[in-house]
């Protein structure tokens, strides 16, 4: 499967953007997921500003982790990542090996 | 709420208040941390492969894997349980106790390990010393990693505990589960996203609790203030650090226990800053990995040095909480004040280690909650499961194979590796009940680091720069070293609990920087005394081994001559020197 794989990508002009597994956009996106959730709590729920001191803090860290998250996916828009045609399949790391590949045949 | 003393109920009223909104952020974490593990694992896409290969990843990604990795147990609870009983002098372990290390691995020791190609401790151990030095160390290091695993545990399980009001056991056996259900579906094989992702996590929930808690004690003003009429009017009896010490970091007696200022300097400089610090970031190989995957030896030695700045800041964002927490939540001041307030996140009594939490469940909003519970999960439970695994390797490669049962197959060290996972976290169970037994897990983790890595790295840097060192003296230097350290500790006040015997007047981390300390002296003389009478090895048998062995191009990058200044090495490293000393002089 993987061979069909790098076949097709060779054909294609030799590489392609990395998209969703670009790290900038994974970061992006769980920064910016969070950033929105917490900015609705912020507006509509209790801001409990007994706890923060008068302070929305939701509504804060909302807004903030919205433009971190904004950022992060502009930029590997803005950027992007080529892989190139031939990718080598990763080992394992040894020092961190838990789940393995299947090692080789079947 | 902690008025009842809640021991005996099975399901005693929770530390914290979490709302679905919590649960909510907690559960979108696991579903990207496994979601990638999987696809990791099935290798969907050759773009994760190319990833993970790490020579496509940016040094800022592999330096923040690089901090990401150390920052779990060590650095958010026990350095906010440090905060909160001693104050400022707890930046020594980042400005003295890392920074001149991590530039020392990447100005001096990196590209010799990248050019080596040692995958491992033991390894470098192997080939340089041979197998009798190879065992000792083999078998050190997967009995530190399941006591440090137990420490991981700990902490997972008093989060546990603290969320939902189970007893301590039960909530240790459930952290075990849930850390094993993260090995086997993957959650290690991409490692280095979860690291950046637990990097940002990390930063988003504990800069907002700094900043609020700052608000809430009237700023940094306020905090002194607060601290110096705590320190005022404490009873004598609770032993609180005067107020002077507790906010400035030098000369730092409050971190070191001695009397003296002079001999406190001393041990904090020569055996947190170079013994233990040296010793733990220079050897750790589970950090120095990230390093290893980059493209080039440039990109390799500037990793630890980017993963520097970030360091740098760190401080701010655990050791403040900490000293808010001691003077905002009642628990933490009837605790600083030599009260024993009941509850606590073990459900055994309240302790420093609990200044964190307690801190998060008084100040911060349902929602915000939630993110500072998913990062503290995330970065324990990634910390836990490295532990197990680089148990699983040693065990299962270093000991099982080359000692017990050579030449199976594949399948076999697998499935060895696979019993040896689950057994390792079945002992954490117990290492983690041996960790409750610490008010400060700091205190815990230093005496450790002083057993292990002191000795480990004094080994280390005689083996690599002295070829005469024979392999008799590595095995000789690496036990004499561990159990010299064993012995202060356990013929000190503290250091191992109520085990010590108190023969020697140390206490606190001050018996630990002289425990490891002494390990580092006791194996370089033992090292030298024996190999003037013993074999060493041939030359030829110590290239890319030993510094005066190994061609100079290899410990090189040629392309670097070429890139602008803010891109090298050297520059880089000189500018975090600078800043660290400022930081230093600042506080």
């Amino acid at each position: 499967m993987s061979d069909k794989k790098n076949e097709s990508s060779a054909k294609a002009s030799g590489g392609h953007t990395a998209g969703a597994f670009d790290i900038r956009n994974i970061i992006g996106s769980l920064l910016g997921i969070y950033g929105l959730l917490l900015l609705m709590a912020g507006l509509f729920m209790d801001t409990q500003e007994a706890k923060t001191g008068g302070v929305n803090a939701n509504l804060w860290t909302g807004l903030g982790l919205t433009v971190a998250g904004a950022v992060f996916l502009l930029w590997a828009r803005l950027k992007p990542i080529i892989v190139p045609a031939d990718v080598e399949p990763v080992g394992d790391d040894p020092t961190r090996p838990a789940p393995r590949r299947r090692p080789g045949g079947h | 709420m902690t008025a009842l003393a809640p021991l005996a109920l099975p399901a005693a009223t929770p530390l914290i208040d979490a709302n679905w909104l919590d649960y909510t952020l907690v559960a979108i974490y696991f579903a990207f941390v496994l979601g990638i593990g999987v696809m990791a694992r099935r290798s969907v896409s050759d773009s994760i492969d190319f990833f993970l290969s790490g020579r496509s990843l940016p040094a800022w990604v592999t330096g923040l894997a690089f901090i990401s990795a150390n920052l779990g147990a060590v650095e958010i609870m026990g350095m906010s349980a440090n905060g909160a009983e001693i104050g400022l002098p707890t930046v020594h372990y980042f400005w003295v106790g890392a920074i001149p290390a991590m530039l020392f691995l990447g100005v001096v020791m990196m590209p010799f390990y990248y050019g080596s190609k040692v995958r491992s401790v033991p390894e470098f151990m192997f080939r340089r010393f041979g197998t009798g030095a190879h065992l000792v160390n083999a078998i050190s290091f997967a009995f530190a990693q399941l006591l440090i695993a137990g420490v991981n545990l700990y902490l997972l399980g008093s989060i546990v505990h603290a969320l939902l009001g189970w007893p301590l056991w039960l909530a240790l056996i459930v952290a075990a589960a849930i850390v094993l259900s993260y090995i086997t579906l993957g959650g290690l094989s991409a490692a280095i996203y979860n690291e950046v992702l637990q990097f940002f996590v990390i930063v988003a929930s504990l800069l907002p609790l700094t900043l609020i808690g700052l608000h809430r004690v009237g700023g940094y003003g306020g905090l002194k203030d607060k601290i110096t009429a705590f320190a005022d009017a404490a009873p004598a009896g609770a032993k609180v650090a005067p107020a002077a010490q507790q906010l400035e970091s030098w000369p730092g007696q409050a971190l070191s226990g001695f009397d003296s200022p002079f001999w406190s300097v001393v041990g904090i400089v020569f055996g947190l800053g170079f013994v233990l610090s040296f010793g733990y970031w220079t050897t750790n190989f589970v950090e120095v990995q990230r390093a290893m995957a980059s493209k080039s030896i440039s990109a390799a030695r500037k990793t630890p040095i980017i993963g520097a700045f970030p360091k740098m800041f760190v401080p701010f964002l655990v050791i403040f909480p900490g000293m808010v927490s001691a003077v905002l939540v009642k628990e933490m001041i009837d605790l600083k004040g030599g009260g024993h307030p009941a509850g606590g996140a073990s459900g055994e009594g309240v302790k420093y280690n609990d200044a964190l939490l307690l801190l998060m469940r008084d100040i911060l909003p349902n929602g915000l909650l939630g993110l500072a519970i998913a990062g503290l999960l995330a970065a324990f439970m990634a910390g836990m499961a490295a532990n197990i695994s680089a148990f699983n390797t040693v065990f299962s490669y270093d000991l099982w194979q080359r000692y017990i049962r050579k030449d199976h197959s594949d399948d076999y060290y697998l499935r060895i590796g696979r019993l040896a996972t689950a057994a390792a976290t079945l002992i954490a169970i117990f290492t983690a009940t041996l960790a409750s037994n610490f008010s400060n897990i700091m205190d815990y983790l230093q005496t450790l680091f002083g057993f292990f890595n002191a000795p480990l790295f004094a080994t280390f840097i005689l083996g690599m720069f002295w070829k005469r060192m024979t392999p008799t003296a590595g095995w000789v230097g690496l036990s004499s070293g561990t159990l010299s350290a064993v012995l202060v500790a356990f013929l000190s006040e503290d250091a191992f609990g109520s085990a010590s015997q108190g023969v020697i007047p140390l206490s606190g981390q001050g018996a630990s920087f002289v425990a490891a300390s002494t390990a580092f002296v006791v194996d370089i003389l033992l090292s030298i005394v024996v190999s003037m009478v013993t074999q060493p090895k041939p030359a030829s048998e110590l290239k890319g081994l030993v510094y005066s062995e190994t061609p100079r191009e290899d410990l090189v990058d040629p392309e670097e001559a070429s890139m602008p200044w803010f891109q090298r090495t050297m520059p880089l490293a000189g500018i975090a020197l600078v800043m660290v000393l400022i930081l230093n002089f600042a506080f």
